[in-house]
């Protein structure tokens, strides 16, 4: 056994204790401050994991083989640490609106991050479904955080009761997988699962699991939730709903389909599921989000189709699909968080209407434009990450035409897609710069970490989509753990 | 490796359109002189690019002004530019529209600094396309010019259609692009190079030259999204009603360099790619530009406004360059891209004119207009002279690729060659020269007579710019030609061994 490996997942719960225990301390008007030193505090794990011989770049696993540390993990955990990071600042410039317990509210999120770094190094069903729990139990709190909302009590009894039950799908089909296999273990499934491949109970399982995980991902069609929590939620749990649990139930679906249960996949009927599911998800949500006004429930809606385009890499079932779904991510993390803090900055109280972005730009240019970089990026038009994300899908789709015609098919629903979406990314930018104006036409002023933020974000969009190369190399190298 | 002078006609734009971010809204003439200059330096140094070509002297690989920077290793994506015959006189009279065009944005008169970024952006990145050797790249800046266009035409477009127009240019060129993208994508995976440089895929074709039924796959992506960028009957219609909506500048960019691009493709690519494709879909091609020719043609006679005609009719040329690809001869490809530089000159020459004709009067619908020539003695020329080009008068660059494209393409669509010939000579010269009796000639109506001509000489220089180069290239057509021609040859020769094979597969057949 070998408990160090987890330092990294001690250090967040450690850290999310501390502020706490901070909380009693610190007089109310700077309890922003406790969510920059959480910043700081997991920027300096996020540096000791690049370095190379710290706490997270560690080889191995622990809890006899239930936990493993390897590329992926280490790609996913960076990943997790970083939406964490962005996120606390938009919960920091977002903490006016939380009525109380502000730093309850930091240490949420944190104890979310540690459940995503477990889910990340999950290799046992039973871990599996633990991380999913953590992760969820808390976004329950979190989306119901402002208790004096209604919309937000909605949107967290929406997403109790069907999170709840997507629960019970998942440990129905861990129930059924283990009960036929004997086994939990991913490494050890693997090797008796291609015997179970005619038993329809173990098949159940594995499709229950995947209902579980496509929950998690908003994929069609368990994506009912998605819209309304989006809407009800405070913009600081949505933007880490829409990034950092999405990544999560990506990661376990990589791990399930790739390393648990290498030969299901390959099973043509399970093939084709992937391609229609995936398929569906992109034409749903874009076509849902044609006609929305409200920008969070719009963000929603364009969340289910990213969700589609990820599952184009999914059920591509190559190496260069993880890649991509992998890269895909790293670019999507800048952009909704860029999009997500706008609103917060900008849309405060108010019914989220897209027209209260109107002459944005004269209000300050800064948080124009860097909402007008995260529509054009997730419109998915160069030079910005979104493209070569979508190019890198769309290439791993093509490539898998040759075995199954569906491909094509799926490469051409991706496409549709993407015209659809520029109708609605291109409303809210015209209404940045040529809609009406806004009832409130007064200057914002950013606080220096807002604006931090924001130029990060910019330049994580730009960066991803003109040198892709560092990151593409994490991501190719990363998948390489992967049974494809 | 220096940096090619390629990069600095692409990057000057780019870059211009960088600085004009940081500078305040109110200062307008800085704005404008910014974006003339770029475009006027880049436009020098095309016109030097172009003296300095020696075909005859290539650096590497039959290409001349070379550069190469890896990009993504582990895809086998670079930057990599460089010059043949092929898009050498694309990039000079892509450079000198785009100088035209930007000394033409004086008619807009609201949010000048955005139109010009876009402008900038759009005249760099189909500047770069032009000039790029990589696939990836080739399709990357035809895509960040392309998007400009739509948001240029919605924002400042004229008229009660301008959100119609906006819609329907958007959706089918946005179609186009991704169907095209899907098509070099297939063939970046097939073609098993494992790469995105344009000439290690051919050289690698060469070597293992794709399956016919791939092939056969492919080449249909490739010609259907770049003809729906192209324009090609059936996929039309966007062209003449986003002409006719949008602002003069977009509408020269567009329709002189941008709607190249799709053609410059299937010449650059799809030919020497899939050459066995392209021997069975010739004769698809050649009857699409029937209806390119002749159909499109008809409605053209039949339109009531002068910018929707002018669209027409650029969407009618397009089926000339159509006939050269599918003719699969040099002298067929040669006037190809003739007649691509010079419908270049000439659909920005005439869009300029128009939009000029629209900001004095308001209007462009034809039956309003008439005896213009009094007033406006210097626009009513050239634009007499620009129509007189599009219907194919000799002395101007038009005549030259027109004509070669019949000589080269009798040989093989001697049908469609008779029906091209009478729909240019007959059918364009109809429309234009009815256009040229009810604007320039006939009665002035009174309400007209308050027009102001053109005061200031130095507005006249957009004009006089692609007029001189129209007539240059039209009495020395050598220029080009002594360039084009062994480009071409290498296209063709490079489909050529392939097309031996299959020949002698068939003749053995038959045996």
């Amino acid at each position: 056994m070998n408990a160090s490996l987890m330092t990294l997942e001690l250090c967040v719960i450690a850290l999310g204790v501390v502020l706490l225990l901070a909380d009693f301390w610190m007089p109310p008007e700077r309890k922003k401050f406790l969510a920059y030193a959480a910043i700081l505090a997991l920027g300096g794990l996020l540096a000791v994991s690049f370095s190379g011989n710290g706490v997270c770049s560690l080889g191995g696993s622990a809890f006899s083989g239930s936990f493993l540390n390897d590329a992926l993990a280490v790609y996913f955990k960076r990943f997790f640490l970083l939406a964490a990071m962005l996120v606390l600042f938009i919960a920091a410039e977002f903490s006016g609106r939380i009525a109380a317990a502000v730093s309850e509210y930091y240490s949420l999120v944190l104890f979310a991050l540690a459940g995503m770094l477990f889910a990340a190094s999950a290799n046992d069903f039973a871990m599996l479904f633990v991380s999913i729990e953590l992760i969820t139990i808390t976004f329950y709190v979190l989306v119901s955080f402002q208790r004096s909302k209604l919309q937000s009590l909605e949107a967290g009894v929406k997403y109790l009761i069907l999170g709840a039950l997507s629960s019970a799908f998942l440990i129905f089909g861990i129930a059924l997988v283990w009960g036929t296999t004997g086994e939990l273990n991913f490494t050890k499934l693997a090797l008796v699962a291609p015997q179970f491949l005619a038993s329809k109970i173990f098949l159940i399982g594995v499709l229950f699991v995947l209902v579980g995980l496509g929950f998690k991902i908003a994929a069609f069609p368990f994506q009912i939730w998605a819209p309304d929590v989006y809407q009800g939620a405070p913009t600081p749990t949505t933007a880490f709903l829409a990034v950092g649990s999405k990544a999560a139930g990506f990661v376990l679906l990589l791990r399930v389909l790739f390393t648990a249960l290498p030969g299901v996949m390959h099973l043509h009927a399970f093939t084709t599921l992937l391609i229609v599911i995936s398929g569906i998800t992109i034409l749903y949500g874009n076509l849902c989000a044609l006609p929305q006004r409200n920008l969070k429930r719009l963000l929603g809606y364009s969340s289910i189709s990213h969700a589609g385009y990820l599952l184009l890499g999914v059920a591509a079932l190559s190496a260069s699909g993880q890649a991509a779904v992998l890269y895909y991510l790293a670019g999507y993390l800048f952009t909704v968080l860029a999009a997500f803090a706008v609103i917060a900055i900008v849309l405060q109280g108010q019914d989220k209407d897209i027209a209260g972005l109107g002459g944005l730009n004269q209000r300050s240019p800064l948080l124009a434009a860097a909402m007008t970089f995260a529509m054009v990026s997730l419109a998915g038009i160069p030079p910005l990450a979104g493209f070569f994300g979508k190019f890198l899908l769309l290439k791993a789709v093509i490539e898998q035409g040759a075995t199954n015609h569906g491909y094509y098919c799926l490469a051409f629903t991706a496409l549709v897609g993407v015209v659809i979406s520029f109708y609605y990314y291109f409303g809210v930018i015209r209404a940045i710069y040529w809609g009406k104006d806004a009832t409130d036409m007064s200057p914002i002023v950013l606080s220096a970490p807002a604006k931090f933020f924001l130029w990060v974000c910019i330049a994580g969009i730009i960066w991803l989509g003109l040198f892709p190369n560092t990151v593409l190399n994490l991501a190719n190298e990363a998948v390489t753990v992967l049974n494809l | 490796m220096t940096t090619s002078i390629l990069t600095y006609i692409a990057g000057w734009p780019l870059l211009a359109a960088l600085a004009l971010v940081v500078v305040p809204r109110n200062y307008r003439v800085i704005i404008r002189a910014i974006a003339v200059l770029a475009t006027l330096i880049s436009a020098v140094l095309a016109v030097k690019m172009f003296c300095n070509f020696n075909a005859a002297l290539p650096d590497a690989e039959g290409y001349r002004f070379v550069q190469q920077i890896p990009w993504v290793e582990s895809l086998g994506i670079s930057y990599h530019v460089g010059v043949d015959g092929l898009n050498v006189g694309l990039i000079l009279m892509g450079a000198i529209v785009a100088f035209a065009a930007a000394l033409c944005s004086f008619e807009i008169q609201t949010r000048e600094k955005e139109f010009y970024i876009l402008l900038l952006v759009m005249a760099g990145g189909i500047l770069g396309a032009f000039a790029s050797l990589d696939l990836f790249f080739f399709y990357f800046l035809h895509e960040l010019a392309l998007v400009p266009t739509f948001i240029m035409i919605g924002v400042w477009g004229r008229g009660e259609r301008k959100n119609y127009a906006t819609f329907q240019i958007t959706i089918y060129l946005s179609i186009g692009a991704l169907i095209a993208l899907i098509g070099l994508i297939a063939l970046y995976l097939q073609s098993g190079a494992n790469t995105f440089d344009i000439p290690k895929i051919i050289a690698h074709a060469q070597a293992h030259p794709l399956a016919e039924n791939v092939q056969n796959f492919i080449f249909p992506l490739l010609l259907f999204g770049f003809g729906i960028l192209v324009s090609l009957w059936p996929f039309h219609s966007w062209a003449p009603l986003g002409y006719g909506v949008a602002p003069s500048p977009t509408a020269m960019l567009h329709a002189g360099v941008l709607k190249k691009f799709g053609l410059y493709g299937l010449i650059r690519i799809a030919l020497p790619l899939l050459p066995q494709a392209a021997q069975s879909w010739a004769h698809v091609i050649a009857w699409l530009c029937v209806g390119n020719i002749l159909y499109v043609g008809w409605v053209a006679m039949r339109q009531k406004d002068l910018n929707l005609l002018i669209g027409n009719s650029s969407v009618a040329h397009m089926g000339f360059i159509f006939l050269g690809i599918a003719s699969l001869n040099v002298i067929g490809v040669t006037g190809a891209v003739l007649i691509m530089i010079a419908h270049g000159f000439l659909a920005a020459l005439t869009f300029a004119l128009s939009g000029y004709l629209y900001q004095q009067t308001g209007t462009l619908k034809i039956s309003e207009l008439g005896g213009l020539c009094r007033k406006l003695p210097f626009i009513g020329t050239a634009l007499l002279m620009a129509l007189m080009a599009g219907c194919g008068l000799p002395g101007f660059a038009n005549f030259v690729g027109e004509a070669t494209v019949f000589f080269g393409a009798w040989n093989a669509f001697p049908t469609v060659t008779l029906i091209a010939l009478w729909g240019a000579l007959v059918i364009g010269g109809v429309y234009m020269t009815r256009a040229i009796r009810n604007v320039l000639h006939g009665p002035l109506p009174e309400k007209w007579n308050s027009l102001n001509a053109v005061t200031h000489n130095w507005r006249k220089l957009p004009y006089v710019v692609l007029l001189v180069c129209l007539l240059v290239f039209g009495c020395l057509p050598r220029l080009l030609t002594d360039k084009i021609n062994p480009a071409a040859q290498n296209v063709l020769t490079q489909a050529a061994p392939v097309k031996q094979v299959v020949q002698t597969e068939i003749s053995g057949a038959r045996n």
